[in-house]
């Protein structure tokens, strides 16, 4: 079907330079580790895609997945909420010398940005943050005695997520926690693109299973036995 | 004359956080901060049953897995790895802060760099130097019905960490309902700091004097007592 890749290689040759990508997972669960690889390697051997933003809930741990995109020179800016974590140096060295930008948004306020942006709500208002200095310069408004802070949909050109299994049609499951990001990412970039693990036919996830909607996803590409990210780490692989 | 050191006899962080579990209320949805008030769990009071919820889409999760049993793509806020109690349920990020901001979680237990009379909590960074990280704390302190905080009551130089107005980066304005330390239980109402519990054998002027702002008393003040075991 139109919607299968044949490799990580194949998935990740459509992101531009400059690209704002989404990358699913939440420390080291959930991450979509080979997508991530392939477009370092795709980096390595071409100089593209360089400039990367990329928007996830961290910013990186140890030498493998975000970090290691960040050591290999493509990410120009990080969206997250928490990028400190014992083994954070590649974020770390760069941002303290003012080579990497961080945008840091509230956990909750992330994931509600993406939610909106896959469902067509340009703005929203939320509690979080409001009278802390990561809402400053930011329009309020009182409902019903309280005072709430407008927050922007937020964007991707492409999505790297990691689902467990998946379908011709695109729709997919998720493995326990690794869930996480993965499902709200899928529905806010112009490109989606999901490893999975098991990929089957038509029919071949019960249709009352499905987390993500096959709607949602563009390109899938089967990853059998991918590598978990905190498994990489506790061995110190450095990609 | 009480012969009450504040740096020998105060609460440890395990005893302040067995007295917040005493206030776990049965069949109640309560989120624990990452570190410190993570350790409340552990003296859940018996015959209470608690669904603990984690930011990053768990709800009833239960005890670390034995060394080696780890599933890491099973692991909670604190990217620990935790596993399943019956009933468990599993979500994607959108539905985990929508149980938070919504208003569906009893409690949330929080640490604190500083508290505010008037219950603004500074958590998460203390200057402007260094790598900023916030995660959940800003929206955790909104929707939950009840707010606490758990903390030592003076920083390490025996400053105080109960203030008028906090002077590090806010997490959150008014939102603080309680406050466990290692000397006293203390509720925030009508911005004022309300004296419930004392350790008995400090005097109200040791504690006032460790106190950034003014403690009111409203009726009696009990006896802060912490099992010796603990």
């Amino acid at each position: 079907m139109k919607k299968v890749s044949s490799s990580v290689a194949d998935a990740v040759g459509v992101v531009p330079d400059g690209a704002q990508i989404m990358i699913g997972g939440f420390g080291g669960s959930g991450a979509p580790v080979e997508l991530i690889h392939a477009l370092i390697d795709r980096f390595r051997a071409t100089g593209s895609p360089k400039d990367i933003t990329i928007i996830s809930n961290n910013a990186g741990n140890g030498g493998v997945g975000i970090a290691a995109m960040i050591k290999a020179g493509l990410v120009r800016k990080i969206i997250c909420s928490f990028p400190r974590s014992p083994n954070a140096e590649a974020f770390n060295e760069k941002y303290l010398a003012g080579e990497i930008e961080l945008q840091l948004v509230p956990q909750g306020t992330l994931a509600e940005r993406i939610r909106a942006a896959g469902a067509g709500i340009p703005a929203f208002y939320t509690p979080a943050g409001f009278g802390t200095e990561l809402a400053e310069g930011k329009p309020t408004e009182t409902f019903d005695g309280k005072t709430y802070v407008r927050e922007r949909w937020l964007k991707a050109d492409v999505a790297l997520i990691k689902g467990h299994k998946g379908d011709h049609a695109g729709n997919l499951t998720y493995r326990l926690a690794a869930r996480n990001f993965n499902p709200l990412m899928a529905m806010a970039a112009d490109t989606t693109i999901a490893q999975v693990a098991e990929l089957g036919e038509f029919g071949s996830i019960d249709p009352e299973n499905v987390v993500t909607p096959g709607i949602f996803v563009d390109m899938i590409v089967e990853v059998p036995a991918p590598e978990q990210e905190e498994v990489l780490l506790r061995k110190e692989v450095n990609y | 004359m009480s012969g009450f050191d504040l740096m020998r006899d105060k609460l440890t962080n395990a005893r302040i956080a067995w007295r917040a579990a005493q206030d776990l209320e049965d069949g109640s949805y309560v989120n624990l901060g990452i570190g410190f008030p993570e350790m409340i769990a552990r003296f859940q009071p018996e015959g209470r049953e608690v669904t603990y919820h984690t930011e990053n889409g768990v709800l009833g999760f239960g005890k670390a897995p034995a060394p080696g049993e780890e599933d890491w793509d099973l692991i909670n806020a604190g990217k620990k790895a935790i596993t399943l109690n019956p009933g468990a349920a599993i979500f994607h990020h959108a539905d985990s802060f929508a149980m938070v901001r919504g208003g569906h979680l009893d409690l949330a237990v929080l640490g604190a760099y500083q508290v505010a009379q008037n219950g603004d909590l500074a958590n998460w960074r203390v200057g402007s130097s260094g790598v900023p990280a916030v995660g959940g704390a800003m929206d955790l302190v909104h929707g939950a019905r009840r707010v606490a905080v758990v903390t030592d009551h003076v920083t390490r130089d025996g400053g105080p960490k109960l203030v008028e107005r906090c002077t590090f980066p806010l997490t959150g304005v008014a939102c603080v309902t309680r406050v466990y330390t290692s000397l006293a239980v203390i509720d925030i109402a009508d911005g004022r700091f309300v004296l419930r519990e004392k350790l008995p054998d400090i005097t109200m002027a040791a504690l006032q004097a460790v106190t950034g702002a003014t403690l009111h008393i409203e009726g009696e003040v009990g006896d802060l007592f912490v099992p010796e075991e603990i």
